[in-house]
């Protein structure tokens, strides 16, 4: 027996209970993007998924549209138990957080209109516009300088940000001519 | 409560589910554009309170969603939000889980993958823009803006960190 077969063996399959339980702790740990807490649950914790099938998984889950960590509960909950485990990962993952961000909505519309409350939000506004930068940023640096690419993200900035396009009109638009670019790099 | 706004907020989201190709805060731009200009349901000031919220909240980021539709039409409109923002992306990624392992590989993936990569770039861009031109007035606040971005990129400050301290200059009056 490979080591890779032990540890498959020592490994206890969840059921729908597990998942629920198993999601709705990674559901509160995270501010700002729970998949790193996804990972440690499911990769060293509870030792559902090996490195490699991890990273399988997320990529399924980047690559299809969708928040990315729901898509990886509803993945994670049909490999282990079907569609009553997706649905039970899906809810865990949900939960705590829909009751924490709806509580503090009601605080938001209770107490929004007082001056310091109000100065806070503005406050944090302004500091939460800069972390969305921050991540454009990052983004952009992965493209690595090529021409074409910087091109496809420079009109699709121009088309929703400054002349206000719906969404749907820009997508339809760029993706088909950001494929033919992109096949036609392939080629070459 | 008027059912034709639950209406229009699950035909929003369901269709943005789809469209959401490099994650919830890619669509702020659009979804910007429907609540706010569209259908007038909030005022930027409004919008950009309940992004800060959703950031500062624990949890999955796509949660801002859940925000606008509790504050556009109460409890009913939150649930109705994050299952229609939820609900088409879950199906097909239910769907399409078991035979991915044949397609890991294959051309068109990465084919894809080059396209649409340059598209989010130039999405959270907007985002960015969107959100810094609503959410800033003054000088102070595109400082804010500034430094909260600058730290991210050059320092190791944790983000909530940054939240708090924008909110103590907030209470103080100094943005």
């Amino acid at each position: 027996m490979s080591p890779r077969d032990a540890t498959l063996e020592a490994r206890t399959l969840p059921d729908a209970r597990a998942l629920f339980l198993a999601f709705l702790k990674v559901g509160v740990s995270g501010f700002g993007g729970v998949m790193p807490f996804a990972h440690r649950m499911l990769v060293e914790r509870e030792r559902w998924l090996d490195e490699r099938e991890f990273l399988d998984v997320l990529s399924l889950c980047q690559f299809l549209p969708g928040p990315n960590i729901v898509n990886l509960s509803i993945v994670i909950g049909r490999r282990f138990a079907g569609p009553r485990g997706s649905l039970a990962a899906f809810a865990g993952l949900i939960l705590m957080p829909m009751v924490i961000i709806l509580a503090l909505g009601v605080l938001y519309r209770v107490a929004g209109q007082v001056p310091q409350v109000k100065g806070a939000f503005s406050g944090v506004a302004c500091a939460a516009a800069g972390l969305v930068v921050a991540m454009a940023v990052r983004m952009g640096r992965a493209l690595r300088g090529s021409a074409w690419q910087i091109a496809v993200a420079v009109v699709a900035f121009a088309a929703i940000a400054l002349v206000r396009w719906p969404l749907v009109w820009v997508l339809l638009g760029t993706v088909p001519v950001a494929l033919w670019l992109a096949s036609r790099e392939k080629t070459r | 409560m008027d059912a034709g706004v639950l209406v229009e907020l699950a035909r929003q989201f369901l269709l943005l589910s789809l469209l959401s190709i490099g994650g919830v805060n890619a669509l702020i731009p659009e979804i910007h554009r429907q609540v706010v200009e569209v259908h007038g349901w909030m005022t930027d000031a409004q919008f950009t309170e309940i992004f800060a919220i959703s950031q500062a909240a624990p949890g999955p980021n796509f949660l801002v969603v859940t925000l606008i539709g509790f504050f556009v039409a109460g409890l009913l409109g939150a649930l109705v939000s994050t299952f229609a923002i939820c609900g088409p992306a879950s199906l097909l990624t239910y769907t399409v889980a078991h035979v991915w392992d044949r397609f890991r590989e294959a051309r068109w993936r990465i084919l894809i993958q080059r396209a649409l990569a340059p598209i989010t770039v130039g999405l959270m861009f907007s985002a960015g823009y969107v959100l810094t031109r609503v959410a800033d007035h003054s000088v102070g606040a595109y400082v804010m803006t500034a430094v909260s971005a600058a730290a991210m990129l050059w320092t190791r400050i944790h983000p909530l960190a940054m939240l708090a301290i924008a909110a103590v200059l907030g209470i103080l009056g100094w943005i």
